[in-house]
């Protein structure tokens, strides 16, 4: 029997599955004059007005959680467009939810890849544990749950996301857990990604404003972890075998004065990665070096673009620490 | 080959994606040196390079720029050459098996902004846009803040490092549509539409954005530009083959030990990749795997020496696509994998032209009860079938992408699918089946 579990008879997805826009719910935030203010300014970002639709279209969602008619409305009269127009296009993208949604969107990869290494077990457990399926939410308001198509993190396989952020190489029980966590209001750190905030907060951001209040708490969000093992797993074999691309030849005439700063000392125990950064530097002293990339350079005099000291704060292998549901396996601690 | 890090090389330093570490390992050296330097002769070392575009149809980067109509010297320009010029960034990766893109603009958004503002001079554009994938949130965060980073130091805004030249970047985020990779599609989502093919001609390179000349580039392919301009056209050639140079993030995914992105020369085979990440898990062999996503026709074990570049990968029979190496063993069925990503495409067909639309709402009824075991002795045909009327007849790429699972497992693995039908229907193959290779009625 395949790993793979398929499709349960039936329940193939196609495009042809649609639900209309709910009516409003009675108790939905207002759409305000700030708002409108803040569609405006994204309208200025564009050469033509109509280009901030989506943008305007996760505004919406930022305060209601989901599309609702009076989000649609708003929309076309801001861009002079017709109710129906804006509904074709909010109609069209997974994104855009016709229902509200809640505090937290729980994305579950079950495209191929993830599904095979379990992405579909982790589905059907958080499916069942929530008591909900596809793009509905639980009856506290507390997630909504989705199957994913491929969420490009196919190295991190099986992935689930919430609110977009990366939650990597999930199994049942870790899934389960960090869905445990979500229902009791707990933010379990993603491994790739940004402190949670929740679906709202996150559709602000593509709407392309900030949703921090202040400069410490973007730069935080900015800062949250990137680079696992998979994603460096190349540059650090390269490391451990010694290759790189060939030497840059030296700046050409014509280049900037200011060109790539001297090493500051010829000491020895740079990574490859920054060997290939300092070609440049390499390459004016030693002309061999631009030969091609067969050549092992043990001998060579190691030009080195910072201190060995500065390696201490590099991604390591130490997983990070910290309630992360089990989730955190494989993702180094970045800086 | 041996690895060869370029656009990787900066992933493992310490808070890579900002500004202050990018201008340490030589960040934006490359634009001052680019601004030294007319759009045409940019134009023409991005030629000369070699370098093709990352996205997967692999068409000549230079060339492509050169497309753009530009006002002759001395004549009043008139038509596309009089009006503004646009760069857009196709950002949306989302092709099943592809995580390339992601995790450079998480890792280093930098070398994207650089290319992209290095690009948008050699075409002469005021406006750039990168169409980030709405899901992709961190990404999209990181470079918004690269953006603001960039215009702050004056990389970005009014008289670019006093150059006299004006360009304005806009992070833009999709909203969940793998359609709005197809880049004509994604020029009507940017503006304001449902994401659907444009019929072409005319090229976006004549008629894009608003109707005016647009480039549209891959983000590996744009922040490979900056390397191109400070290594010079023979040291990116000096890896890869002739036709199809440079460095090349290769994803591998799946059944191998260490997955991950693994950056070596175009031309670097499968057997060697696989060697470099572990090996099929431990106790397990290769069955299937794609050379540049679902899209990509599934290659076998016998296809590991073919050198992954564009042409020799077209040359077996494939797409090298977006070097997405999804690897399958032997405890994986093909046929259900099949039938998942012909789901995929059934989901995310636009619905504008009817071969694809129906095509691939067909095809995943008939995968399903294969599947399931109710498949029928004519349903090989009928599957090859509606392949046949959906390749070459669809109005973009993704009807042709829906068909290369299917056709390239029947090739390879026919016995899987006969293997799924019933006693019955399994005994009346030799008198119905007609099967003929996906193309052959066309």
């Amino acid at each position: 029997m395949s790993a793979l579990p398929g499709s349960y008879e039936g329940t193939a997805v196609t495009g042809l599955d649609s639900s209309p826009v709910e009516p409003a719910a009675p108790d939905l935030p207002p759409l305000t004059a700030q708002h409108a203010a803040e569609a405006a300014e994204i309208m200025a970002r564009y050469p033509q007005a109509r280009s901030a639709l989506l943008p305007m279209l996760h505004l919406v969602q930022s305060v209601q959680g989901y599309v609702s008619p009076d989000g649609v409305g708003f929309c076309a009269r801001l861009l002079g467009l017709t109710k129906a127009e804006v509904g074709a296009v909010a109609t069209f993208y997974t994104m855009y939810k016709r229902h509200p949604t809640g505090r937290h969107l729980v994305s579950v990869c079950t495209n191929t890849l993830c599904a095979v290494l379990g992405g579909q077990q982790v589905y059907d457990a958080v499916s069942a544990d929530l008591g909900v399926g596809h793009d509905q939410t639980t009856a506290d308001g507390s997630i909504t749950l989705e199957h994913a198509e491929c969420l490009a993190a196919c190295d991190y396989a099986p992935v689930v996301t919430v609110d977009y952020e990366f939650y990597d190489q999930q199994d049942v029980e870790s899934a389960r857990t960090l869905v445990a966590a979500l229902r009791r209001g707990e933010k379990p750190p993603p491994t790739r990604g940004a402190p949670l905030t929740d679906f709202r907060g996150i559709s602000r951001q593509l709407a392309g404003l900030s949703q921090h209040a202040d400069a410490a708490a973007e730069r935080a969000a900015v800062d949250g972890p990137s680079a696992g093992v998979p994603t460096l797993i190349g540059v650090r074999l390269a490391e451990e075998r010694d290759e790189r691309a060939p030497a840059m030849a030296a700046q050409q005439p014509g280049g900037p004065d200011a060109g790539t700063p001297a090493p500051e000392a010829p000491t020895g125990g740079g990574t490859g990665a920054e060997r290939a950064g300092d070609a440049t530097v390499a390459a004016a002293s030693n002309p061999a070096e631009r030969s091609g990339a067969e050549q092992v350079h043990t001998d060579a005099p190691e030009p080195a673009g910072r201190q060995p000291a500065e390696r201490g704060h590099e991604g390591t292998d130490t997983p990070p620490t910290g309630p992360g549901a089990g989730t955190n396996s494989s993702v180094e601690r970045e800086v | 080959m041996p690895l060869t890090p370029v656009l990787t090389q900066r992933f493992a330093e310490p808070r890579s994606w900002t500004l202050e570490t990018y201008e340490r390992l030589d960040g934006y050296q490359a634009l001052r040196q680019a601004l030294t330097m007319t759009p045409d002769e940019l134009v023409t070392l991005v030629k000369d390079s070699g370098l093709r575009g990352r996205g997967g149809a692999g068409f000549p980067t230079g060339m492509k720029w050169s497309f753009i109509p530009q006002p002759k010297p001395g004549e009043t320009p008139t038509g596309p050459a009089a009006a503004p010029k646009y760069l857009v960034v196709n950002a949306d990766e989302g092709e099943p098996g592809t995580c390339k893109d992601v995790p450079l603009m998480m890792a280093d958004p930098h070398s994207l902004v650089e290319g992209v503002i290095i690009a948008a001079y050699a075409i002469r554009s005021h406006f750039a846009v990168i169409y980030v994938r709405g899901e992709a949130v961190h990404a999209h965060r990181r470079l918004v803040a690269a953006v603001q980073e960039a215009y702050a130091a004056g990389y970005l805004g009014s008289d670019v490092l006093g150059s006299g030249w004006d360009l304005e970047l806009v992070v833009h985020a999709g909203a969940g549509a793998y359609i709005c990779g197809e880049e004509t599609a994604l020029l009507d989502s940017l503006e304001g539409y449902r994401g659907q093919p444009r019929l072409k001609p005319p090229f976006p390179a004549v008629a894009g954005l608003y109707g005016a000349p647009t480039v549209i580039n891959n983000v590996e392919t744009l922040a490979s530009v900056p390397f191109v301009v400070r290594g010079g056209a023979d040291w990116f050639k000096a890896m890869g083959p002739e036709k199809s140079p440079g460095p090349k993030i290769f994803s591998l995914s799946g059944r191998v030990v260490r997955p991950g992105q693994y950056e070596a020369p175009m031309g670097t085979t499968m057997r060697e990749l696989l060697d470099m990440a572990g090996g099929v898990r431990p106790g397990h062999e290769l069955k299937f795997w794609t050379p540049g996503g679902s899209s990509t026709p599934y290659f076998t074990p016998e296809h590991l020496d073919v050198p992954l570049d564009f042409d020799s990968v077209a040359k077996a029979g494939s797409m090298l696509g977006t070097t997405a190496l999804m690897v399958f063993d032997e405890t994986d069925s093909i046929v259900e994998a099949t039938l998942r990503f012909t789901e995929f495409y059934a989901h995310e067909s636009c619905g504008k032209c009817t071969p694809c639309r129906e095509g691939t709402y067909w095809l995943v009824q008939i995968l399903e009860r294969l599947v399931h075991g109710r498949g029928r002795a004519a349903d090989l045909d009928l599957l090859t079938d509606t392949c046949d009327n959906i390749l070459g007849r669809s109005f973009c790429a993704l009807g042709d992408g829906a068909t290369s699972c299917i056709a390239s497992s029947l090739k390879y693995f026919k016995d899987d699918y006969v293997a799924l039908l019933p006693p019955e229907e399994r005994a009346r193959l030799g008198r119905s089946l007609r099967l003929e290779p996906v193309g052959a009625m066309s």
